[in-house]
């Protein structure tokens, strides 16, 4: 079994307020979990806004360092800080899709800057012929063309073109893996399923393993194998995704699915806060609590 | 009932000049609506159809290349009437905030990254809500609150917040003055669910309480059934089909409302769906005829040379498609 | 570059009329060349002579020609200002960039230093240099002087400026399409900086003027060098309030006067020129 990813009991503690406060605030709690190479898997992280999702996928990026433990990539070291060549590679194998296409592109820049770049920097081919019909071919897997994306700017397109270019770009140097933090927030419905579709294929046909970051825990049970959710930066369950959101356990999972807006009762506004669930998710506010060990790996935090 | 906006056969096109050959991108085209008073009015649509285009016109944040070529757009505050586009800018400056509020799509990039949450706060609402500093900052904590932020954000920078709670203090930002308006580009799609749930119930709530109305753009489905009154669905430019958001669920009349209605995935239920064949139209150069028929399953050959009107089809429902009156047993049957 | 100077010109009041007044300091200032007379010499004219067709501006009690001393007065003090502003600009950008870009130690100790040296005061510490240093302090050391306390303010906006910059999804996105980090900082980065850089310098320089006249009105300064703080000395030193020599007090005012305000203006409408949110919108993007 090779190990393509490992995050092993990762801490990440941010500094708030000035130099000599000790203000911390423990944005990502003790996380662990393997991804294997030879099993591609789409890999859920769903949880609380502000819980340390991207904090999280940052640390595996190398974007950010860790405070405690560490984050292993095909048995090295994921090391922002490394030198050039060594970065080069582990880009070459993981590459990020971002939550905000808005802001993914630098504004003041063209689009196909990044596209060319990443075609000519990362996969190393000078031809601009050949550069072209890559890009071209990333652009057709999302339902893009060269014509329409050639010399624009990012506020000359909308949020969907947006994101699509950006996993259009993210595919061109075949991945092993994608960190994708929020892919699907701001397209319509359809193309949030042509997309998700698109991850799940990406899984089957090219056997990249997938970090999928979400808030939309219906497209997490239609694509995901493995799942965890968080809660202030803490774990508090994880294991198979569809047993997990069929039947959660934890209070805190219990009430995003209470929460999940249903359309069946359309027009008529149930925004009603499940209180009982909320009330037994603030009673254990504060306690860290125990991982204990259920039937088919699933794995839930419990306090005494 | 009233009406706050009244649209009448708006066309709003973004005109680049490039190096001598005009490119027209048509995000509007031939829109009418109207937003009544104390309601909640969604849009849905394909991304680029243009929504966000359509409420820039809203907001009076319309910025060359984008220009109202035809058609015109009236408010109605009751106190105050307003053609955002005849009047004075000042004018229309003056009511920002108080009257109507943007909240924009992409909130992150709307907050200065130099400038602290609680500075920002100070730039926009202070003056529009016409109390003293020392009485504002309470205020402001009362109402972050509301939205489950901390008072200590006031103190952040916008890159020190994660991506949710960015977009709550933006919406803190547009409602944080009661306005009588309020237009809201994806406002909730960084949220969790929870939370997303107590911030629509506290927009749902400012707006009952004020009576006010709002304009709700999302692509999420769900958060349409559950806070709109009615909804307006758009494709390529053109409103194709408007009614109670109840009916639209129920019985969607344009095959493009029904194909968004029924690829929502659900909990529970593995069943593969698929997204809509062949690409989203250009707007630059659309297709002929119905803008939808080169993707829309049942369509005929009148449909690829006139272009349907939105007409009305009684329960206040406005559909844009020649076959209106029997898309779900003609969809069932090329299935 | 010169179609946004006449966008400027035509479409922002502010900004033509400081962009007139500076020029009319400007071009004083460089009449200073063509002086028939030597600033630093006394007595060769007749004192207290009121303005007249043949001296324009008078002369004053130790018989100077009141025109071509303010010509020096006026290079010397914008010489002043533009020295301190280049190099306290070059230190705010070096220390912001690396502080911001670094972070870490290299940014707690910088920003230790810079917390430092914004909460020192600054006249006692010049007025102290000028005791002990006395004759040594020449124009270009007192400008070293005030350009070394003149940085913090500026490094530290430029530092927060990169670290959102640094955290910005854009600069991620570039990072991971390959491209060198240099190359993002120069050509990412530097665009939203070098508008801060710019207007800080015009801000930077009113307040070095500023220093300099205050200084030197109180005799902390090298008085035999005109600039608009010595002017303004001397003319204390003669009395020339009581004594009714008001156009030795009127004109140097005057100047200052059109000085700050045409630096004011520009600086400010600058400011929102090159703000890139504001440029972005004038594109048609953004909000
Ligand atoms: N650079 C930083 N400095 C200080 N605090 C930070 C920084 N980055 C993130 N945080 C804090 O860490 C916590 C986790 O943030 P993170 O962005 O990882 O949340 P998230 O789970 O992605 O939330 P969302 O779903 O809203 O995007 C938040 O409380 C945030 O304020
Ligand atoms: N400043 C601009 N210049 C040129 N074209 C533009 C500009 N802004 C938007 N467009 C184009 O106008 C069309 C409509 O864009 P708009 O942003 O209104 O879509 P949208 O419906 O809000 O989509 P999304 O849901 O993805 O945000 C798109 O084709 C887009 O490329
Ligand atoms: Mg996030
Ligand atoms: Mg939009």
């Amino acid at each position: 079994m090779s190990k393509l990813l490992e995050v092993k009991n990762v801490v990440k503690k941010f500094n708030t307020g000035g130099l000599f406060s000790n203000k911390k605030l423990t944005a990502v709690n003790d996380v662990s979990f393997t991804l294997d190479k030879n099993k591609p898997e789409i890999f859920t992280i769903i949880g609380e806004s502000g819980s340390g999702k991207t904090t999280l996928a940052r640390m595996i990026l190398g974007l950010e360092s860790t405070t405690q433990g560490e984050i292993l990539h095909e048995g090295k070291l994921v090391d922002g800080k490394a030198n050039r060549s060594t970065r080069m590679k582990f880009m070459q194998s993981v590459q990020p899709v971002f939550q905000n296409p808005f802001e993914a592109f630098n504004p003041l820049k063209k689009i196909d800057q990044y596209l060319v770049s990443t075609t000519r920097e990362l996969l190393q081919i000078e031809d601009d012929d050949e550069v072209k019909t890559i890009i071209d071919e990333n652009l057709q897997k999302v339902g893009l063309s060269h014509t329409e994306i050639m010399g624009r700017y990012p506020h000359e397109l909308s949020g969907g073109q947006l994101q699509r270019t950006a996993i259009a770009r993210a595919l061109i140097c075949n991945p092993s893996l994608l960190v994708a933090d929020e892919p699907v927030s701001m397209v319509d419905a359809s193309l949030k399923m042509s997309i998700v579709n698109l991850l799940q294929s990406l899984r089957d046909d090219f056997g990249v393993n997938v970090i999928y970051i979400t808030h939309d825990l219906a497209t997490a049970y239609y694509i995901s194998d493995r799942i965890i959710i968080m809660q202030k930066g803490l774990v508090v369950e994880m294991g198979p995704a569809r047993p997990i959101l069929d039947d959660p356990k934890h209070p805190y999972s219990q009430l995003l699915k209470a929460s999940v807006l249903s359309i069946a009762d359309a027009g008529n506004g149930q925004l009603q806060p499940a209180t009982d669930l909320i009330e037994i998710v603030n009673r254990n506010e504060g306690q860290i609590g125990k991982m204990q060990t259920y039937e088919g790996s699933r794995h839930v935090r419990e306090y005494s | 009932m009233s009406d706050v906006l009244t649209v009448n056969k708006l066309k709003a096109y973004y005109i680049m000049n490039y190096f001598g050959t005009k490119r027209e991108v048509r995000a509007v085209d031939n829109v009418s609506l109207t937003i009544r008073k104390n309601e909640i009015y969604g849009i849905a649509g394909e991304s680029s159809s243009g929504k966000t285009s359509l409420i820039k016109v809203f907001a009076a944040a319309m910025r060359p290349p984008f220009e109202i070529v035809d058609g015109d757009i009236k408010f109605d505050f009751g106190d105050v009437k307003i053609d955002p586009y005849a009047e004075d800018k000042s004018k229309v400056d003056a009511l920002r905030w108080s009257h109507f509020s943007y909240i924009m799509q992409g909130s992150m990039s709307v907050l200065n990254p130099v400038r602290k949450i609680g500075k920002t706060f100070e730039d926009f609402a202070l003056k529009p809500m016409g109390v003293s500093k020392a009485e504002f900052i309470p205020l402001v904590i009362e109402h972050l609150k509301k939205l489950k932020l901390s008072p200590d954000i006031l103190n952040s920078y916008p890159h020190e917040l994660s991506g949710g709670m960015c977009q709550r203090v933006t919406i803190a930002l547009a409602t944080v003055c009661r306005p009588k308006f309020i237009i809201a580009d994806e406002p909730t799609t960084a949220l969790d669910v929870v939370v997303q749930k107590e911030v629509l119930s506290m927009i749902r709530g400012i707006q009952q309480e004020m009576g006010s109305s709002v304009v709700f753009v999302t692509h999420d489905m769900s958060v349409h059934a559950n806070i709109t009154d009615r909804i307006g669905i758009f494709y390529a430019g053109r409103l194709v089909e408007e009614g109670p958001t109840k009916l639209m669920f129920e019985q969607p009349k344009h095959p493009y409302t029904y194909h968004l209605v029924s690829s929502i995935p659900r909990i529970g239920d593995t069943q593969r769906r698929t997204s809509l064949e062949g690409k989203p139209p250009s707007l630059a150069t659309p297709p002929n005829g119905c803008r939808f028929h080169p993707r829309c399953p049942i369509a005929t050959d009148k449909c690829s040379q006139e272009n349907p009107e939105l007409v009305d089809v009684g329960e206040g429902r406005r559909v844009a498609c020649f076959h209106s009156d029997k898309v779900k047993p003609l969809l069932e049957a090329a299935q | 570059m010169f179609k946004v100077f006449s966008d400027l010109m035509r479409y922002n009041i502010e900004f033509a009329i400081g962009f007139f007044l500076f020029l009319f300091v400007f071009i004083f200032g460089a009449l200073s060349f063509f002086s028939p007379v030597d600033p630093t010499q006394i007595y060769m004219l007749v004192p207290d002579i009121k303005p007249n067709a043949q001296y324009w501006f008078g002369t004053n009690s130790r018989g100077q020609d009141l025109f071509w001393q303010m010509t020096f007065a006026v290079r010397n003090s914008l010489l002043f200002g533009f020295t301190v502003a280049m190099m306290s600009r070059v230190l705010s950008l070096v220390i912001g960039l690396v502080s911001g870009y670094a972070g870490g130690w290299a940014d707690r100790i910088l920003m230790f230093v810079n917390d430092i040296f914004v909460s020192i005061p600054v006249f006692p510490i010049l007025v102290l240099f000028f005791f002990v240093l006395r004759d040594d302090l020449t124009t270009l050391n007192l400008a070293i002087l005030v350009a070394l306390l003149g940085w913090a303010f500026d490094a530290r906006l430029i530092r927060s400026m990169m670290l959102s910059l640094k955290h910005r999804e854009f600069t991620q996105h570039a990072i991971f399409s390959g491209m060198p980090m240099h190359k993002i900082v120069l050509k990412e980065h530097l665009p939203y900086i070098m508008p801060i850089v710019f207007s800080t310098a015009l801000a930077n320089m009113i307040w070095s003027i500023g220093i300099e006249v205050t200084l030197a009105v109180l005799g902390f300064a090298n008085i035999s060098i005109p600039t608009f703080g010595t002017m303004l000395y001397w003319a204390n030193n003669h009395s020339a309030m009581i004594a009714g020599i008001w156009w030795w007090i009127l004109i140097p005012v005057v100047f200052i006067a059109m000085t700050f305000l045409g630096l004011y203006l520009l600086s400010v409408s600058l400011n929102e020129y090159i703000d890139p949110r504001q440029r972005l919108r004038r594109m048609g993007g953004g909000s």
